[in-house]
């Protein structure tokens, strides 16, 4: 025993470096799953403190580009309104009744602290979290387009995996088709992203817009992704590999909008079931 | 000694925050990523003992994950850094030793040996750090290039961080 207690005294610097060692490779494995609670959490919740400090500083240099993308997106929802639209048959006018449209997306604005395009795996954190009725896996969008998913959530703050991130695939669709892919972004260029699983018998053209499919759980419908860039199918293979170019600019993410699908609990409780059923 | 501890707190805050508000905020086209903050590690005095030089590397790390979002990536190979720089320093040792009182510095031991010294253990921080990111090897090379342009980025601010903070005193 005495023996033992010498030789790991002599060796101290590499069993502590191996100690400590695994406890961090303990924190990366666990990345997949959700920090709620928890010292590491208190941690990122100080330094996004910090960083949301050092960003309004910062702010006032941008708020040029961030009033142009608001007008943008302004102009587009209002020629959204209803007295945008000419009415063309008086007699099939119908009056609304609330009950018939249940809300489905409830959207909460938010404000990217910090962001990042060049890794492989990027992040953004915005300043609202728990308290504001953020959770994980909530979609995160903007007037351009998708942006990406909550990942962690603290108090105050909350942690989004960029589209720009290898975990990050969303499920899209050919606007005006009816074929759906998955797209993902491949690394490198921050403007460019992949979308697979689109078959061989589809029409697809350059200029396309692609957007949410209705499938993705967590996106709405309709979202736009980008715009086909170019394509390509390779002999004896059923599908397209397609390149398209984000809409979203993810250097400039700054006000966004975390989508909370509020019937997301019931479509995933009937599905568990489906599965259930299937496993007896 | 206790003008040592005052200098490396400072060294250690201006490291991380120069690594957090600034050059994080640089969008160099995804292959410059420079990761100054080692800069700390490679300037600890030479006779840091073993258990402040792992639990600096291991405090330095974390605080570098918390803010860039990731978990425990930075903190391996920040931490492996500290484990190989005493192995480093003997493998680099001039014949007669270090002399009491000596730094890691350009001044103390010239270009050609602080070249190696930051060179070899960037190198290591780097390519564990960005395989960890990146996590599979059908990116091998994209990786490697960026590995190996990162790690040049790094090593020249830390050539620049040397002349601007240790000028030869007359």
């Amino acid at each position: 025993m005495k023996n033992v207690l010498i030789f790991i005294w002599r060796y101290y610097f590499f069993f502590l470096f191996l100690i400590l060692e695994g406890f961090s490779v303990g924190l990366l494995v666990d990345n997949n799953e959700y920090h709620e609670s928890g010292y590491y959490s208190k941690l990122s919740e100080q330094t996004a403190r910090i960083q949301d400090g050092y960003d309004q500083f910062f702010e006032y240099f941008r708020l040029k580009s961030i009033n142009q993308q608001l007008a943008y997106e302004n102009s587009g929802l209002r020629s959204d309104l209803k007295q945008s639209y000419f009415l063309y048959k008086k007699a099939d006018q119908i009056t609304v009744n609330d009950t018939v449209y249940r809300q489905q997306y409830v959207y909460i604005p938010a404000k990217a602290i910090n962001n990042s395009t060049g890794k492989r795996n990027n992040f953004i954190t915005l300043n609202r979290g728990l308290l504001h009725g953020i959770k994980p896996d909530m979609a995160v969008v903007n007037g351009e387009g998708i942006v990406g998913i909550v990942k962690d959530v603290s108090p105050n703050f909350s942690s989004v995996i960029s589209f720009l991130n290898k975990k990050c695939s969303i499920s899209a669709k050919i606007k005006n088709g009816d074929y759906f892919g998955t797209c993902y972004w491949e690394g490198g260029n921050p403007k460019e992203a992949m979308l697979n699983d689109i078959p061989s018998h589809a029409e697809v053209h350059i200029g396309d817009t692609i957007i949410t499919s209705s499938y993705s759980k967590l996106f709405p419908e309709g979202i736009t992704v980008g715009i086909i860039q170019s394509f390509d199918l390779k002999p004896g293979n059923n599908f397209y590999d397609i390149k398209i170019r984000l809409n979203t600019n993810f250097q400039r993410v700054t006000y966004v909008y975390v989508v909370r699908n509020m019937m997301k609990a019931e479509q995933e409780n009937l599905e568990a079931v489906g599965q259930k059923e299937e496993e007896q | 000694m206790f003008q040592e501890v005052i200098s490396n707190s400072i060294r250690f805050v201006v490291a991380i925050a120069l690594q957090v508000f600034i050059l994080n905020e640089l969008r160099l086209g995804g292959y410059i990523n420079p990761w100054f903050y080692v800069y700390f590690i490679l300037m600890l005095p030479l006779q840091t003992p073993g258990w402040l030089l792992l639990s600096l590397g291991f405090i330095t790390g974390i605080i570098i994950d918390a803010f860039s979002n990731t978990y425990g990536m930075h903190t391996i190979a920040t931490l492996f850094i500290a484990f190989c720089r005493p192995g480093v320093l003997k493998f680099l040792s001039p014949r007669e030793g270090y002399e009491f009182g000596a730094r890691p510095t350009i001044d103390f031991f010239g270009i050609p040996w602080f070249f190696a010294y930051s060179g070899i253990l960037v190198l290591l921080h780097h390519t564990l750090l960005f395989y960890i990111e990146v996590f599979r090897l059908s990116e091998f090379f994209y990786t490697l290039l960026r590995v190996i342009l990162s790690s040049l980025s790094t090593l020249i601010l830390l050539f620049l961080a040397q002349y601007l903070a240790f000028r030869k005193k007359e």
